[in-house]
């Protein structure tokens, strides 16, 4: 471990790639799980009872039985298949269905911000996914994802059971809206230029640097700035910053 | 810092700030190759190039800027870029196909020293249940309920009239899902080093031994053959497989080799799930007999013994990878 770490800094999974650059994610703890499988674990519930509800309603109706929802004394085959093994269906393959379709994500893990990733920083394959959903069972032994729990709070990287045998952790995802410069109409070689400018603005000779400015300026798109005393000069140098590009937020 | 380089890292700043426009059609692209699954060349190469260019405006950002937003969103651009670049193409069909014809092979070979140790213990302690029932009638209760000692005691089978009191389809989802969670338990129960697979396959062959030895007892041993012939075969011999594979995994722990403990782990699961992919399939056709057949009185013996032979003998050329079209000289694929 890194002794210049930050206490409490998030543990992180960085992966070398060929330019040279490692690829950061930060890793998901105990809390962050909880949140996201608590979502889930409520989205499963509503729709299996959801169809639960609306296959008994439909299916006693039919049956000239009424609104009951209950359940029947003697469930005849049709019932079972129709009304209770579907939702059985919905609550029990939620994750490993979801997370094959969607990638490594969940609507909770979506919500959550965060999503499952292979230790090498690809989106993980079925194989994968499917070994993480089978010890599930393991993990969610003896009760309420004891043994599971137990795990993602002693391990570093904080994984469940089902993640050391996919080689799969938790990452946070990033959201690539995140406060990205406003869109600038120079392209960096002008921008390089214009910044220069600015920055040499007082070392050069005022008829030089208007020349320079200016040509800049039309060469950005941008309408020329009329006439040369200083408030001219100012408007030039205003122009030149905003089309620089701005600081980072 | 000298006030010369404050100037150029400030000059770089705002140079790398004016990239955005590019990082903006860069996300496009990613974004454009994430929802149709495939670019043509150009597009693909230019990715390749945008994901090389990200990377080179991540190394600034993280010297010139580490505590930005910009930055933020470079490492999340750049991770992006990466995954979908490094992503392998999926094509299901051709995967399940291999997996079938060539992985599974290779892990049944790869695990046949298990299989062959856990399929004594099964016997083992089938062998045991037995002579512990046989010896001592009153152990019997360890392993029966009141109810089934009751029935067995007035001369019938739990089994009988099954179909009365539930309908085939449903007796075969509840059973395959039953036994498709118990495999898949004793599988994953090898994460304690191996013991919890072998405590459930010790536990399910003391079971069956001593149940046979209880029905022999009341001469009804061969009744319950007859029930369990037609699917047990099969469904046993799951068992003992899913045990096989689960202690491997288990072995994986214990005996890492020279790899750490965590990756011998995620690799011994990574082998052997071609073979819970055919354990699973099997328990589906087991449940099916076990729905449809083995409860049915109409059903003569020799027929039970056909279907549970024959499905033993499926079973095998699935595991060999026959049934997938693998040639029965192919080597074996390691």
């Amino acid at each position: 471990m890194d002794p210049l770490e930050p206490v409490g800094a998030p543990v992180e999974l960085r992966i070398d790639s060929a330019t040279g650059v490692d690829v950061s994610h930060a890793i998901v703890g105990p809390g962050g799980r909880a949140y996201a499988f608590m979502i889930d674990w409520h989205i499963r519930v509503v729709l299996a009872i959801a169809w639960y509800g609306a296959a008994a309603l439909l299916m006693r109706l039919g049956e000239g039985f009424g609104r009951s929802l209950a359940i029947p004394t003697d469930p005849s085959g049709r019932w079972l298949l129709t009304v209770a093994l579907p939702a059985g269906a919905i609550y029990f393959l939620y994750h490993p269905v979801l997370e094959l379709l969607m990638r490594g994500r969940t609507p909770g893990k979506r919500i959550a911000g965060v999503r499952i990733l292979a230790r090498d920083g690809r989106t993980p394959g079925p194989g994968a996914l499917l070994i993480r959903n089978v010890f599930r069972l393991i993990d969610s032994f003896p009760a309420l994802y004891g043994i599971g729990l137990i795990t993602t709070l002693l391990t570093r990287e904080h994984v469940r059971i089902g993640d050391l045998a996919a080689g799969t952790l938790l990452v946070y995802e990033r959201s690539p809206q995140a406060a990205l410069p406003a869109r600038t109409a120079w392209d960096p070689e002008l921008s390089e230029l214009g910044i220069e400018l600015i920055a040499r603005w007082r070392e050069l000779d005022p008829a030089a640097r208007r020349d320079l400015a200016d040509r800049l300026i039309a060469r950005s798109g941008q309408p020329a700035v009329g006439g040369n005393d200083a408030a001219a000069d100012r408007e030039r140098q205003a122009l030149l910053r905003r089309l620089g590009g701005n600081e980072p937020a | 810092m000298t006030a010369r380089s404050e100037r150029r890292d400030a000059a770089l700043r705002r140079v790398w700030l004016t990239r955005a426009n590019f990082w903006r059609d860069a996300q496009a692209r990613l974004e454009a190759l994430r929802a149709t699954g495939g670019v043509e060349a150009a597009e693909a190469s230019r990715i390749a190039e945008d994901y090389r260019a990200i990377a080179s405006d991540l190394a600034t950002s993280r010297r010139i800027a580490p505590q930005s937003r910009t930055r933020e969103y470079l490492e999340s651009l750049y991770s992006r870029a990466h995954g979908e670049l490094h992503r392998g193409a999926i094509h299901p069909g051709y995967a399940f196909w291999s997996l079938l014809r060539d992985q599974l092979p290779a892990t049944v070979d790869s695990l046949r020293v298990h299989i062959a140790w856990v399929t004594a213990l099964f016997l083992l302690s089938a062998g045991a249940g037995w002579w512990m029932v046989s010896t001592y009638p009153e152990l019997a209760r360890l392993f029966a309920s009141q109810e089934m000692i009751t029935t067995v005691e007035r001369g019938k089978l739990w089994t009988d009239g099954l179909l009365n009191v539930t309908p085939s389809s449903v007796l075969s989802v509840q059973i395959l899902t039953n036994n498709i969670v118990v495999s898949l338990f004793a599988y994953s129960a090898g994460f304690l080093f191996g013991l919890g697979t072998l405590y459930i396959i010790g536990i399910n062959g003391l079971m069956l031994g001593s149940v046979f030895a209880f029905t022999a007892a009341n001469g009804l041993d061969g009744r319950l053959f007859e029930f369990i012939v037609a699917h047990g075969v099969v469904e046993l011999s799951c068992i003992c497989l899913s045990g096989a594979a689960g202690a491997a995994v288990g072995e994986s722990l214990i005996r890492p080799g020279t790899a750490r403990r965590r990756d011998a782990f995620a690799a011994a699961a990574r082998r052997t799930l071609p073979l819970l992919v055919a354990i699973v399939l099997l328990l589906l056709g087991c449940g099916f007999i076990e729905g449809y057949v083995s409860p049915n009185p109409d059903m003569p013996l020799a027929a039970r013994i056909v279907i549970g032979f024959g499905y033993f003998l499926f079973m095998v050329a699935l595991l060999r990878g026959w049934v997938a079209g693998r040639s029965r000289g192919s080597a074996s694929v390691d």
